[in-house]
């Protein structure tokens, strides 16, 4: 199983942003997405989980023998797409708890499996947020609202936990995080990483990928990838910057 | 007691229409030319939604009495008054009077519960909250798409009682559901809450006169509404402070969501002070479903749908959470969702 995104081209609003940007990343493997501010690296990650306004004007994305542009978003993810938020959105009102079960079963009924009852649900939350050193009345709260950076990226990782997505992207995890949160973030996305689930790191900077050690690294440029390697190249990132892709950025814009 | 109710069903003459600064937003003239033929009689259905909260019943259908039209409460007592309509094209008006004696604690359970289509429906209640009574209503309203009704009530509060009030409603053709409130005495307690939540071309018009008389008095308003469709959503919370209500606390909140580009909502928000020493303050916002939010819903596999849902209800609880009485409110927390 492999996510195989071909030639796609995206545009928000009249603006397009992804020009023909082709990646494949197969299950079992962490690809990490590199690039300068405005590349198109959140735009990506949108874009594979069908955010409105981010229309793909062509190519293709298949994951799990899926056209993944043809489905809306919540059938995206109960095919296992998961996208973790830069900013994870609060919701007053809808306690933390109630938002996870309705999404767990929500996907559950979308793939004809049975619900999750409650008592079945609460054990599987107190393991879950064990491992991640999470306060489990943290839980009955609305969900993220009030929580400090650190918590709410917790809570993302609690969900990919409960949800078992097979396609994750994280979307500039670290930002937002001390180093002790980082820790604590990466270490539950490396307990994440099975053979048949694909990962897609989005990231400015190259610490994060000193905790989630990728297999591929990849540069996003004026809304293509323009160069690919192994993680030597996070670290080249970092030490040369982004200078020397900086002209087709220039040349894509005009 | 109270001033007179502001419409006589046989008399169209009575009918306001949109010129009366009062109704602008519900012009019951236009929608209402002629006096309508009174309505016959009609069974009452099954036992509402507060039956299983027990207590004693005032129960009218079709605007006639069905036993007592009057209530008085001291002790601790719990009343389900029903107003019940079941009739098509026609009119009719329903009366009652309840009152908690000095020191009383009341519980009313107040339906107006439509059936048929096209009536015209009435309902009025005096409400008499004497010194150091507590009475705490809750109102569901739930009328036919088409239906045309105006509910009105008068309470007044006497010194040191407590009057808590929640209404639940989901409009009708168009629907008024109008109090006047009077703090008559010093140090009486007002809670004036309510919520709609409309589909389709309903109409709600929560209107609510609240006056301080005498000093010492609070009165505290959250008002929450959601329209959909073409619906309508009128908000008009007026709280007038007398000269000499010194220290009164009034707090008034409305918050409404508009939910499709063609739903309405207008809300008149007012505050007219003449002591001096008093705190009041108000609040008014009209918005949008968060589209972030309901993004961050589907993503995680929420259906569009169940994610409006969600947040629609996330949005209009904190007014079912205020209600004091848990029974009350745990049956008003289900008849909203059930309506979601």
């Amino acid at each position: 199983m492999t996510l195989s995104i071909n030639n796609l081209h995206v545009s928000v609003g009249d603006k397009p942003i992804l020009k023909g940007l082709t990646l494949g990343v197969p299950a079992g493997e962490v690809h990490a997405i590199m690039g300068p501010n405005g590349a198109g690296k959140s735009t990506l990650g949108y874009a594979l989980s069908g955010r409105p306004g981010y229309e793909a004007t062509g190519g293709s994305v298949e994951w799990a023998g899926e056209d993944l542009l043809a489905l809306e978003p919540a059938e995206r993810a109960a095919k296992g797409v998961f996208l973790s938020f830069q900013y994870p959105i609060e919701i007053p009102g809808v306690p933390a708890l109630t938002f996870v079960r309705a999404a767990l079963n929500a996907q559950k009924r979308a793939r004809g499996e049975e619900e999750v009852a409650a008592p079945a649900f609460l054990k599987l939350v107190r393991e879950a947020s064990k491992a991640l050193k999470m306060d489990f009345d943290m839980l009955k709260r609305p969900l993220n609202v009030g929580f400090s950076g650190g918590e709410k990226k917790r809570m993302e990782i609690l969900q990919m936990a409960l949800l078992e997505p097979s396609l994750l992207i994280l979307d500039e995890t670290d930002s937002g995080l001390d180093i002790d949160a980082l820790r604590i973030v990466s270490e539950g996305v490396n307990a994440l990483r099975r053979p048949d689930r694909a990962m897609l790191v989005i990231t400015h900077y190259q610490r994060l990928l000193d905790y989630i050690k990728p297999d591929r690294v990849h540069v996003l440029a004026g809304g293509r990838i323009v160069d690919s390697g192994g993680p030597e190249l996070a670290l080249e990132l970092e030490a040369e910057g982004y200078d020397k892709y900086l002209s087709p950025v220039l040349e894509g814009a005009a | 007691m109270s001033a007179a109710f502001a419409i006589d069903l046989t008399d169209a003459e009575t009918y306001p229409s949109r010129r009366t600064e009062a109704w602008k937003y519900s012009d019951l003239k236009r929608y209402l030319r002629a006096a309508p033929e009174p309505s016959g009689t009609a069974e009452v259905g099954p036992p509402g939604p507060f039956y299983d909260l027990g207590g004693e019943a005032i129960v009218f259908a079709n605007g006639r009495a069905v036993g007592v039209t009057d209530f008085i409460a001291s002790g601790e007592r719990t009343l389900r008054l029903r107003y019940v309509s079941d009739a098509v094209g026609t009119g009719h008006t329903a009366s009652a009077r309840v009152s908690a004696r000095a020191g009383a604690k009341l519980l009313l359970l107040e339906t107006h519960e439509g059936a048929g289509s096209a009536y015209v429906a009435h309902n009025t209640l005096e409400l008499d909250v004497a010194a150091g009574a507590e009475v705490t209503r809750v109102v569901l309203v739930e009328e036919p798409e088409d239906a045309i009704s105006i509910a009105e009530a008068h309470v007044k509060v006497e010194a040191g009682g407590v009057y808590r009030q929640t209404i639940v409603t989901t409009g009708a053709k168009l629907q008024r559901i109008e109090t006047r409130i009077t703090h008559y005495a010093q140090g009486a307690q007002v809670q004036a809450d309510g919520l709609y939540l409309l589909n389709g071309a309903r109409h709600a018009d929560l209107t609510s006169v609240v006056r301080h008389v005498e000093h010492d008095g609070a009165t505290s308003q959250l008002i929450k509404g959601v329209a959909r469709d073409t619906a309508r959503g009128v908000f008009q919370g007026k709280i007038v402070v007398e000269r000499g209500a010194d220290g009164t606390d009034a707090r008034m909140g409305h918050h409404a969501l508009i939910a499709s580009e063609r739903a309405e909502i207008d809300a008149k928000p007012e505050l007219i002070i003449y002591a001096d020493d008093v705190q009041c303050a108000h609040g008014n916002t009209v918005g949008t479903l968060d589209e972030s939010a309901l993004f961050y819903m589907q993503q995680r596999g929420i259906p569009a749908d169940e994610a409006r849902a969600l947040l629609t209800q996330a949005f209009l609880i904190e007014v079912i959470d205020r209600i004091e009485h848990e029974g009350a409110r745990e049956v008003a927390r289900e008849w909203l969702t059930a309506r979601l």
